[in-house]
């Protein structure tokens, strides 16, 4: 019953309080570069959240079975931008031959994630907390399931934008950025509920 | 410490090699056999996906094509060129295209038309076409100017001057994608080859044409009259072309005495 629990608030936690977007930053260029729409938008989220999944599914034994046993901890980021780089490869060419449709709908987005920071940060904070192989793979689906959250919230606040009249020094992305920061600001009052909620 | 070294340099070495060995394999045995005739169908067309074929764009045309299920001269954008390429490789004989091109049918720039009221909503002919009885011009029937026929335009060939859209025929492909989104239907597709087209589109009589747009059509019937292989009918009080059988003598463009029919073309020598 307690590993539920504490399951449930990494996942809670990872959605909300430590969005990787809104929070933590990480992933802004898709964030800002492919949020105009929310089929697309909605596409690079589910896209963003598969490829965090098997990555974390793959990085987590390499870090613990091959770099730590070595005694090579440091070489955590390059082998893990190497890892998911080939795994992103691996799964694209592998979807193209048995899931055409699948293919066909993520396939825009993948090749654009291959070494997206926010999967790399993703990773290599599932290590540094300490998390064990199941606590890692939840974290994991709940920070891609933020960053879905992420993208499909501000694409409906860029379509209110491209409808609305900004002053002209302001049209473009200045106004996205300053839209994305006050949806952050939003993003930072949940801080202390989960902790609240399971109290 | 040169060890040390080694040992990371070798590991990182042996991840990079067991992952490009992994690459390969996949991409030797899982990759995807791609028609060859599909591809080459594909690379004859132009790849503006625009959809005048009625397929959502070039690939699915391509498709359809390798397995038999659509014509070859379907392809307007390509052309005769194109459509003579598709049946060498499908090995039918070619159908012909002719060659299209977009006309807006208004003149009704700033200088002869008035405004009846300010338009202060939202910048497109879709939403203006929704008050005041379609316009707030003073013509009903012609050119709104808020240019969703040249957002729609998938290569730029439509711009807005003095208030009326116009399009630019060497650019043109004759998607249809213009004639489809104008909110009044003033844009039709005609043949490149065809010297006139009447620039107007309004269907009231003569006197309140006057009153409205001083290019209008006063449905006078000389263009009719004159015409020698009676390609010209005036229905509802506006000339209209049966371009099937113009031959671009150019009399109706002499006879217009309001200039509404204009010499867009450049004939039958072109």
């Amino acid at each position: 019953m307690d590993t539920l629990r504490s399951l449930i608030i990494i996942l809670m936690s990872s959605v909300l309080v430590n969005n990787y977007v809104l929070n933590r930053f990480l992933g802004i260029c898709p964030f800002l570069g492919v949020s105009r729409k929310l089929s697309s938008a909605t596409g690079m989220g589910v896209a963003v959240t598969f490829v965090m999944l098997v990555a974390t599914l793959v990085t987590w034994p390499i870090q613990y079975f091959v770099l730590n046993t070595l005694g090579l901890g440091y070489l955590q980021t390059i082998v893990f931008i190497l890892v998911i780089a080939a795994l992103v490869q691996f799964i694209e060419i592998l979807l193209k031959r048995f899931i055409p449709s699948l293919h066909a709908g993520l396939g825009v987005y993948l090749p654009l994630i291959t070494t997206n920071c926010a999967v790399l940060g993703v990773t290599i904070n599932n290590i540094t907390d300490g998390y064990t192989f199941l606590e890692s793979v939840v974290s994991s689906l709940g920070c891609g399931l933020g960053f879905l959250l992420a993208m499909v919230l501000f694409s409906g606040v860029r379509a209110r934008i491209d409808n609305s009249d900004a002053p002209p020094a302001f049209r473009g992305m200045p106004v996205t950025l300053i839209a994305a920061s006050i949806v952050s600001m939003a993003f930072f009052g949940f801080a202390g509920i989960v902790d609240a909620l399971f109290a | 410490m040169w060890k040390d070294i080694l040992i990371a340099a070798g590991v990182v070495a042996l991840m990079g090699c067991f992952f490009g060995l992994l690459l390969y394999l996949t991409s030797r045995f899982f990759a995807v056999r791609r028609d060859e005739r599909t591809e080459n169908l594909r690379a004859t067309l132009p790849g503006v996906n625009c959809g005048a074929c009625g397929y959502t764009g070039c690939d699915q045309y391509a498709q359809a094509l390798a397995t038999g299920a659509a014509k070859t001269n379907l392809c307007i954008p390509g052309g005769s060129d194109t459509a003579k390429r598709i049946a060498e490789l499908l090995g039918v004989k070619a159908e012909r295209v002719e060659p299209m091109v977009a006309v807006v049918h208004c003149n009704g720039t700033c200088e002869v038309t008035e405004n009846r009221a300010a338009y202060a909503g939202d910048n497109s002919c879709r939403a203006a076409s929704l008050v005041y009885g379609g316009s707030v011009g003073s013509c009903t029937f012609g050119c709104l100017g808020y240019g969703d026929c040249a957002a729609a335009c998938p290569v730029n060939a439509i711009c807005l001057d003095n208030g009326v859209a116009r399009v630019d025929r060497r650019v043109c492909i004759a998607c249809g994608a213009c004639v489809t989104t104008c909110p009044k239907g003033i844009i039709t597709l005609i043949p490149t080859k065809a010297l006139p087209a009447n620039l107007c589109s309004n269907r009231e009589i003569g006197a309140k044409v006057r009153k409205e747009c001083k290019n209008g059509c006063i449905a006078c019937r000389k263009c009719e009259k004159i015409c020698p292989t009676q390609a010209i009918t005036v229905s509802d009080d506006l000339a209209v072309i049966d371009y099937g059988k113009c031959i671009s003598c150019g009399k109706c463009v002499e006879v217009c005495p309001v200039h509404c029919i204009h010499a867009v073309g450049q004939g039958a020598g072109e």
